[in-house]
């Protein structure tokens, strides 16, 4: 299943990356492969932003504006007049 | 129980019957955020020096599913507070987080004990864990095991490895449908403005033909938008779900109109502002109860999509209603 397209933030800073494929591991859809001891965004309309990638990367290189996708939790916080976190008890 | 330094409590991987009917409760949406295990280590079965370190929230739910998984395994389970939310929502949120892992590994005085240094975590945890930093603060390797608790015996057996598929998420029909009932329980305020709407409309003129009617396509609607378009998900063509819940609800509110035999073009065109829009808004909704949605893609979506539910339902209403003041009959 495939969601909007175009749209995911996630990027990768190749001068910084050493390859050493952390972020690869992490990602549960795959969206990233290591080539060339570098990692490399194959499949960018996957990605659902969860982060776990930017977070495992030591060398920082890694950068994504992650969230829930949430709809349910974006009102809810705009009604709260929080900030875009998800603030349902939803999950 | 004390073994050495180590303070830890016993568990196995049978589940009680207590622990069916808070399944069942869970799954309904009941008091769903109290449903907790008490954080820290356990024993499950009887584990040893050399047993794997299984890391887990203390969502009761995601605890069961763990100890079921691992039932027939000597292991331990190190269980983080993550205020009884599941792994992969507390990792969002950051309870299932580095800080919170390497205190309680240190409180667990684990690192003593054992005879290895490697934690194993589920995959969803990584949004919230940095395993390099765990590792400078504690001396223990975190390994992201697989996304799914049970692919955990073949991940240990596999001497700690995944193959593609145990590190993809997936979102098959009977996990989709599981959390079907939680959306419809949290759609009753839209039942109970249905109703009131049905109710009025009736008492306007009308009587019980409209009351049944109005009272039918919101129910159809409802269940549309929380559970037709989950179950039919990869087939609804499109990518936007309010999108693929307006067409859904569109289908099926005309189904209904036709079937019914009602021939009201006011009351057809009130039904078809306002009842697809419905399915529209809890497809929406359910972006957070599925696997793949991003949040920047579930922001640029709400941007059109609530704006058009609201104007659209709204013209249905005034459709609706001038259809009631008027004495039409359907």
């Amino acid at each position: 299943m495939r969601y909007l397209k175009n749209v995911s933030t996630l990027t990768i800073d190749r001068k910084k990356c050493t390859g050493c494929g952390m972020c690869a591991v992490v990602c549960p859809h795959r969206v990233i492969k290591i080539a060339e001891r570098k990692a490399w965004i194959i499949e960018p309309d996957l990605c659902m932003e969860c982060g776990a990638c930017a977070v495992n990367c030591r060398e920082n290189a890694v950068s994504v504006k992650n969230g829930t996708g949430c709809a349910y939790g974006m009102i809810k916080a705009k009604l709260k007049g929080s900030s875009e976190e998800c603030e349902c008890d939803c999950c | 129980m004390k073994e050495g330094k180590l303070r830890f409590k016993n568990t196995d991987g049978k589940p009680a019957f207590s622990d069916i009917l808070g399944k069942l409760r869970m799954r309904l949406g009941i008091k769903r955020s109290d449903y907790r295990v008490n954080p820290g280590l356990y024993a499950l079965n009887s584990p040893g020096a050399g047993s794997p370190v299984l890391v887990s929230a203390n969502y009761k739910l995601s605890f069961d599913v763990l100890r079921a998984a691992a039932s027939d395994l000597d292991a331990w389970i190190l269980v983080l507070d993550t205020k009884g939310i599941n792994v992969w929502c507390a990792a969002g949120k950051g309870t299932f987080g580095t800080e919170e892992l390497i205190k309680r590994v240190k409180k667990s005085g684990l690192s003593k004990y054992l005879s290895h240094k490697t934690l194993i975590l589920p995959q969803l945890g990584a949004s919230g864990v940095a395993a390099h930093k765990v590792k400078a603060k504690t001396g223990f390797t975190v390994k992201f095991g697989p996304v799914e608790a049970y692919d955990l015996r073949k991940y240990l057996e596999n001497g700690q490895k995944c193959d593609e598929a145990m590190r993809t998420i997936r979102f098959p029909l009977a996990e989709r449908l599981v959390l079907t009932p939680v959306e419809m329980v949290l759609s009753w305020p839209l039942l109970l403005g249905s109703l009131s709407l049905s109710v009025l409309c009736a008492l306007i003129s009308g009587g019980l033909p409209v009351f049944l009617s109005l009272l039918s396509l919101s129910v159809l609607a409802i269940l549309t938008g929380t559970l037709l378009v989950p179950a039919l998900l990869p087939y609804i063509p499109g990518s936007s779900f309010a999108w693929k819940g307006w067409i859904t609800g569109l289908i099926s509110s005309v189904i209904y109109l036709l079937l019914a035999g009602i021939s009201s073009a006011v009351f057809i065109a009130g039904a078809l502002f306002l009842f697809p829009a419905i399915s529209a808004f809890l497809a929406l909704n359910f972006t957070g109860s599925t696997t793949f949605t991003s949040p920047s893609g579930v922001k640029k979506e709400m941007l059109y999509a609530i704006p058009f539910c609201v104007i659209s339902a709204a013209a249905g209403l005034v459709f609706l209603f001038y259809f009631a003041f008027r004495g039409f009959s359907l």
